[in-house]
């Protein structure tokens, strides 16, 4: 199979041009895509009778311009950031990770489980214990496509499409005795396996729902680049990413750096549930998910599979997302969907244009 | 009526759209595409089956519509993986998102609605010697696309291993090298299994807005991902991945056939899944894909 999409090549040592086309390559193909997906959906606006700049402005005010659009954005951007990182953990290691969506899903359903059933535990032991739980969740659906790759050879890709449908029916299967009375929802958790909203230290956030889950996905986001970086572990893991059967030369083990990258990955994604579970509804409900995890593809691509890249694109989209809630009464928010897709497919895209580019004038 | 029957015919006419999408993805792929945009390029093709119904009242309109706008969903495929060479499963994925928004988009624009469109005409019967009148089976196999789910996988097991064309195509999944040294355009070849393989899911998503006599948002529900598994499960070859379109549809039908009873639905719900799993993991005979798969031709990197 092919590398992954979006991991950047290494830059030839010692060949300056090469490395600073790789930078231009870096910078540019996400800024291109993005400048031309606004312009298509300008294109669209335009289609219906409204004023692109106009909305455009509208969506950024209210995303960015006020202490609750921003706590929105944040909100909205929270769980992106885990996906995000969660792909870009992946990729980096030369494997794509289409299961986010159901190890979120699961990570979620799992933080909720623990937060009921240990409801008589202390405090300080019920808030890790539902976090470990969707990390744990999330890990071991993970784990299972790494596991069949390394040792069957069997593409994670299908295999993970197939865990999100699996996923989805296993839980509304457990719903059936879990859930709430003619609801699609669990009980609530208990009070101490919350996570507390953000506006208790920064006030000016009040009304909005984001949590003490953004904390978390930047702490995540510092880990997964020293673990990328600064670590044994991480460098084998894009050794394998970039070229394996050199990285396996010089005495990796291929596939225990699949299965660890699926494991980690699919943690991190589980992680990612908590943002609606512990930190928002306090409660698990069926499709909660709504397809961050295919969305953190988008991050981890216009990111660069580099942790600050992942929370920059994490914070666009997020912008987009309740942008699009806002001028909803003059432009359909479906317009945000057709400007996300156009963003992902406008990347890769761009991304190809530039290399050759750079490839003729290197 | 007959249980057995009745189940029969369910099956065949859960089958129709999986069996579209999956032979049609066979041809992509074995040139050498992978197709995760099915989903995508069979939502087009539903609301364009319903935009075209609609405005013309004639179903067949609706659904030479359908097909253009399965075909159109899988030129933007064909263009950013074999026109640019960028990654297939990511535009696939992209196809998907795009055509969940824009359906979305147009079907507020044209019918007011975010959830569905107006009520449309479906395709007709083509009683052919009083087929209509067997028992159970009689109203599904009177339907033209029941027949013609039939003849394209019969046509499409032929085009790929008797045609040269078939042979060809193979030739850009397996090794695009040896193609281009033949003087054959690798562009070229796998560009038509790809338009093939969504002028086929168009024809997928004519038959749900056609069954249903409308479009509402979404209603593709993942078959484009069943039926890219459906393929799998039957090797990249059009009959095979027909013979697993049937399995799977059975199992959905069995899920309808057992709703109410004790059994949990949601376990035969994962059927489809776990089997390819398993056939991917080599437990359900080996299930191997073209060599060159998912790998851009780059003439620089085989001169």
């Amino acid at each position: 199979m092919s590398a992954a999409p979006g991991v950047a090549q290494a830059p030839v040592a010692g060949a300056a041009s090469r490395r600073g086309a790789a930078a231009w390559i870096t910078l540019g193909a996400p800024l291109a895509a993005v400048t031309l997906a606004l312009g298509v959906g300008a294109v669209f606006i335009l289609a219906i009778g409204e004023h692109p700049l106009e909305i455009y402005a509208l969506m950024l005010r209210e995303s960015l311009g006020t202490g609750y659009g921003i706590g929105q954005t944040l909100f909205k951007a929270t769980p992106l950031m885990f996906t995000g990182l969660a792909v870009a953990l992946g990729f980096r290691a030369g494997l794509f990770n289409i299961g986010v969506e159901g190890q979120l899903y699961l990570g979620g359903f799992a933080a909720a489980l623990a937060g009921i059933a240990m409801s008589g535990a202390p405090a300080f032991l019920l808030l890790p214990a539902a976090l470990a739980a969707a990390a744990l969740a999330g890990g071991v659906w993970g784990a299972i496509p790494g596991v069949l790759k390394a040792r069957f050879g069997a593409h994670e890709v299908i295999n993970t499409i197939m865990l999100n449908f699996i996923a989805v029916a296993m839980v509304s299967y457990a719903g059936h005795s879990l859930f709430e009375h003619a609801t699609v929802r669990t009980a609530e958790i208990a009070p101490a396996a919350a996570l507390p909203r953000l506006d208790i230290l920064w006030p000016a956030l009040r009304g909005s729902p984001a949590n003490f889950s953004l904390l978390v996905a930047g702490i995540l986001a510092v880990a997964v680049g020293v673990l990328l970086f600064r670590t044994r572990l991480g460098y084998e893991l894009r050794a394998v990413g970039l070229n394996a059967p050199a990285a396996e030369y010089g005495g990796v083990s291929i596939g225990r750096t699949q299965v660890v990258a699926m494991t980690l990955s699919g943690a991190v994604a589980g992680l990612g549930g908590v943002n609606f579970v512990l930190g928002y509804k306090h409660w698990f409900e069926l499709g909660f998910s709504g397809g961050s995890g295919y969305l953190g593809i988008a991050v981890a691509l216009l990111g660069r599979n580099h942790p600050v890249g992942v929370l920059i694109a994490a914070l666009f989209f997020g912008a987009l997302s309740y942008g699009g809630l806002v001028i909803n009464q003059r432009v359909p928010r479906e317009l945000v969907e057709v400007l996300q897709a156009l963003v992902i497919l406008l990347t890769i895209g761009a991304q190809q244009v530039f290399e050759r580019i750079a490839r003729k004038h290197g | 009526m007959s249980p057995l029957l009745l189940f029969i015919a369910a099956t065949l006419r859960i089958s129709v759209p999986y069996t579209f999408a999956a032979v049609g993805a066979s041809l992509s792929e074995r040139g050498g595409v992978i197709n995760i945009g099915l989903e995508g390029m069979m939502l087009n093709g539903a609301l364009a089956y319903t935009l075209g119904a609609y405005a013309s009242g004639d179903p067949w309109i609706g659904l030479a519509c359908a097909v253009l706008a399965g075909t159109l969903t899988a030129l933007v495929h064909a263009g950013v993986t074999i026109g640019l060479g960028a990654d297939q499963i990511t535009s696939g994925l992209g196809i998907n998102l795009l055509a969940l928004g824009l359906t979305k988009f147009v079907l507020l624009q044209v019918f007011h609605s975010s959830s569905n469109s107006s009520r449309v005409v479906g395709l007709p019967d083509l009683p052919l010697a009083g087929i209509e009148h067997l028992p159970a089976l009689g109203p599904v196999l009177a339907q033209p696309m029941v027949l013609l789910a039939v003849l394209l996988t019969l046509g499409a097991q032929w085009l790929m291993f008797r045609s040269v064309f078939g042979l060809r195509l193979r030739v850009m999944g397996e090794r695009p090298e040896a193609g281009a040294a033949l003087g054959l355009s690798v562009v070229w070849y796998r560009t038509r299994g790809v338009l093939l393989s969504g002028a086929m899911a168009g024809l997928a998503g004519a038959w749900l807005a056609s069954e249903q006599h409308s479009f509402t948002d979404g209603m593709t529900g993942g078959r484009g991902y069943i039926a890219i598994a459906a393929m799998i499960v039957g090797k990249w070859s059009p009959l095979g991945a027909a013979a697993a379109c049937l399995l799977f549809g059975a199992a959905e039908a069995m899920q309808i056939t057992l709703q109410g009873s004790a059994f949990p639905n949601e376990l035969l719900q994962m059927l489809p899944y776990l089997v390819t799993m398993l056939a991917l993991a080599g437990f359900i005979g080996r299930a191997v894909a073209p060599r060159a798969i998912g790998v851009p031709y780059d003439p620089e990197h085989h001169a």
